[in-house]
C-alpha cells in the first residue's frame, strides 16, 4: 500500500465514511501495526490543527466585522480620562513653551551681562585695613642703615606694618576693633591721640560679625577713666547724623556723615550703611551719632562708589562682649552714661579723642 | 427569541449557550458588551485603540476556545473574566514594549488568570506557524487544503473547479500538497 492509499484510507476512516466491514479490517489492521496507528493519530492531529487555524480565521474575520460597526470616536471622548489643564497645556504646547522659556532665560543673562552684574562685584568691596608694608619696608632699609652708621641699638618702636582703630569699651582696658585688622595676631600695640602707647592682647574675636576685643596687658597701664560714650542697644534710623573718627594716617580724622540704610554690603542685617569719607585705617573706629552714642563700628566700604562705608551695628558688639568666655574675661562694665548728650561736635571729640586708638599690627 | 433578548448585555449562560451553538448575535452583543470597558482600561493605560482592538479580540478567542473545548468553567462573573484576561495579556505587551511604567490604572476588579493567556499562547504560535507554512505552500496548493479541510468543500467540488480530469489526480495532489504542509509547519522554529 503506498503512502498516498494509506492517507486515504486514513482519511475515509476518520471521516466515518468506511462500511462496517471495512472499518473492522481497518481497526484490526490499526491494532496490529502500531506505524500505522501512530500515522492514524499524527493524520487526526495535524488536519485538526488545519481547522483551527482555519476556526480562528473566520472567528477573527466575524470579530472585524463587529468591531467595524463600534463607533470608536464616541466612546474615546467619553471614556478617556482626561488630564488636568497644566498638564494638557504642557502636552500640546511644550515646544512653545520650551522655547519661550529658553529665550527669557537669555534675555535676562544678556541683560545682567551688558549691566555688568554678573563682574565680580566683590572686587568692589575692601576692607579698610591700611596696609604700609612697602613704606615700612623702606624705612627699616633706611633705620638698619642709620643704625650700622651709628652703631646704636635700635629702639623697639613697634610702628607695625598694618594698621586699624579701635577704641575702649571699659575703663579697665579694654578695646574693640575689627577682626580683619587683628587678623592672625595675638599681640598688638595700641596708641592714643595724647600719644599713650600699650601693648594689648587679642583675647576673643567674631569673623562673621568682623568684631576683636583686645585687654591691654602693659605695665604702664593703670585705668582709662570713665568711657565718656554709651553704647546703644536699639537700631538708629536712616537718616541719622553721624560721625567717625580714624587713624588712617598718623593724626587722627574726623569722617561726618548720614546713616544710609539699614543694612550693609548685599543685604548684611548686622551692618549699617553710612555714607561718610572713610579710607584704609579707619576700620575698627567707633561710629557715634549726634548725641555721642557709640551705633556701631566701620569695618568696610565699597571701593566704586565714593563715601560709602559699612558699620557693624552695636548691638552685635554687645552680644560679641556677652559672648566672650569667662576665663579670658576680666570685668567689663560697658559704660550706658552718656556725658557727651549735651556737648557740640567739637566738644564731644576733645572729649573721646583719647578714648580712639590706632592699632599697629606687626606681622 | 423575542427582541429584548436580541440587545443588550447577554447573560453569562446565553454566553456559553450562544458560543457552542455558534449563534452570530450572541457573539455581537457580547462583543459590544465588553468592550468600552476594555477600550478605557486601554487607552488609560499608554494604548490607542488599535491595542484595544488586538487585547479584546484576543481576550475573546480564549473565551471562545476555553468554552468550545468544553474546559470552561465560570467562576466569577463573566464580566471580571474578560476584564482580568485583557489586563494580563495588556500587562504583558506593556514590558515587552518597555512602556510599563510600574503601575495599571484599573477600572474593574480582577483575578489572576495567568496560565489561561500561557495556553493560549500555545496555541497562537501554531496559529501563526499554520498560517505562514500556507502562506509559503504557495498555489494551487493553499487553495486545495483550505478548501478541503477547511471549508469542507468535496473532492468533487474541488476536483471541477481546478479543472482536474479525475478525482483521482486531484486526491494526488491533494496529498503531496499536505504532504509539503506538514513539511513546512514543523520546520519552522
Amino acid at each position: 500500500m503506498s503512502d498516498d492509499q494509506l492517507l486515504d484510507t486514513i482519511e475515509k476512516y476518520l471521516n466515518g465514511e468506511m462500511g462496517k466491514d471495512e472499518r473492522a479490517r481497518f481497526e484490526k489492521l490499526r491494532n496490529e501495526n502500531a506505524d500505522v496507528n501512530s500515522k492514524v493519530a499524527e493524520h487526526k492531529h495535524f488536519t485538526g490543527l488545519i481547522k483551527q487555524y482555519g476556526e480562528r480565521l473566520e472567528l477573527e474575520k466575524r470579530l472585524n466585522a463587529i468591531h467595524d460597526e463600534i463607533d470608536i470616536e464616541v466612546l474615546d471622548n467619553e471614556l478617556r480620562i482626561h488630564p488636568s489643564g497644566i498638564v494638557r497645556l504642557w502636552r500640546n504646547h511644550h515646544s512653545k513653551i520650551s522655547v519661550a522659556a529658553s529665550i527669557a532665560i537669555f534675555a535676562v543673562l544678556c541683560t545682567l551681562f551688558f549691566t555688568g552684574y554678573l563682574s565680580n562685584r566683590e572686587t568692589n568691596y575692601a576692607k579698610l585695613r591700611g596696609e604700609v608694608a612697602k613704606i615700612k619696608q623702606s624705612t627699616d632699609q633706611l633705620n638698619s642703615q642709620f643704625n650700622n652708621l651709628s652703631h646704636q641699638r635700635r629702639t623697639n618702636t613697634n610702628s607695625g606694618k598694618f594698621r586699624g582703630t579701635g577704641f575702649a569699651i571699659s575703663s579697665n582696658g579694654y578695646l574693640v576693633t575689627n577682626y580683619h585688622v587683628i587678623e592672625g595676631n595675638d599681640t598688638v600695640f595700641v596708641q592714643n591721640a595724647s600719644g599713650d602707647s600699650y601693648r594689648a592682647k587679642v583675647i576673643y574675636s567674631e569673623p562673621q560679625t568682623d568684631i576683636a576685643i583686645l585687654e591691654i596687658k602693659d605695665p604702664s597701664f593703670k585705668t582709662f577713666g570713665a568711657i565718656p560714650y554709651a553704647f546703644k542697644k536699639a537700631e538708629t534710623d536712616i537718616g541719622e547724623n553721624v560721625y567717625t573718627i580714624g587713624y588712617p594716617r598718623d593724626a587722627m580724622v574726623l569722617g561726618p556723615g548720614f546713616l544710609t540704610a539699614s543694612t550693609g554690603f548685599k543685604g548684611d542685617t548686622t551692618q549699617y550703611q553710612v555714607s561718610t569719607p572713610v579710607d584704609y585705617g579707619n576700620s575698627g573706629g567707633p561710629l557715634l551719632d549726634s548725641r555721642g552714642n557709640l551705633i556701631g563700628i566701620i569695618n568696610a566700604k565699597e571701593t566704586h562708589i565714593d563715601g560709602t562705608a559699612f558699620a557693624v551695628k552695636s548691638s552685635y558688639l554687645l552680644k560679641a562682649i556677652q559672648d566672650i568666655p569667662d576665663s579670658v574675661k576680666g570685668s567689663i562694665n560697658t559704660n550706658s552714661k552718656n556725658i557727651l548728650a549735651t556737648l557740640n561736635r567739637v566738644q564731644q571729640i576733645k572729649k573721646l579723642q583719647n578714648y580712639v586708638f590706632m592699632i599697629k599690627v606687626n606681622q | 427569541m423575542n427582541k429584548e433578548s436580541n440587545s443588550g448585555i447577554p447573560t453569562d449562560s446565553e454566553v456559553i449557550l450562544g458560543i457552542l451553538n455558534n449563534s452570530e448575535s450572541v457573539l455581537k452583543r457580547l462583543y459590544i458588551a465588553y468592550f468600552p470597558m476594555i477600550f478605557q482600561l486601554i487607552i488609560n493605560n499608554n494604548g490607542d485603540e488599535d491595542d484595544a482592538k488586538d487585547v479584546y479580540q484576543e481576550a475573546i478567542i480564549i473565551l471562545y476556545n476555553k468554552v468550545k473545548t468544553g474546559d470552561f468553567e465560570l467562576s466569577s462573573k463573566l464580566k471580571t473574566y474578560i476584564y482580568s484576561v485583557c489586563r494580563r495579556l495588556w500587562l504583558k505587551r506593556l514590558s515587552q514594549i518597555n512602556r510599563y511604567g510600574g503601575d495599571i490604572k484599573d477600572f474593574e476588579e480582577y483575578l489572576s488568570v495567568d496560565d489561561e493567556t500561557e495556553k493560549n499562547n500555545e496555541r497562537d504560535i501554531q496559529f501563526n506557524k499554520m498560517g505562514d507554512a500556507l502562506k509559503l505552500l504557495g498555489e494551487p496548493c493553499k487553495t486545495i487544503i483550505e478548501d478541503f479541510y477547511i471549508n469542507n468543500r468535496s473532492m468533487q467540488e474541488i476536483c471541477e473547479s481546478f479543472g482536474y480530469t479525475n478525482a483521482d489526480n486531484a486526491k494526488t495532489q491533494k496529498y503531496k500538497c499536505l504532504q509539503r504542509l506538514k513539511k513546512l509547519f514543523f520546520q519552522q522554529k
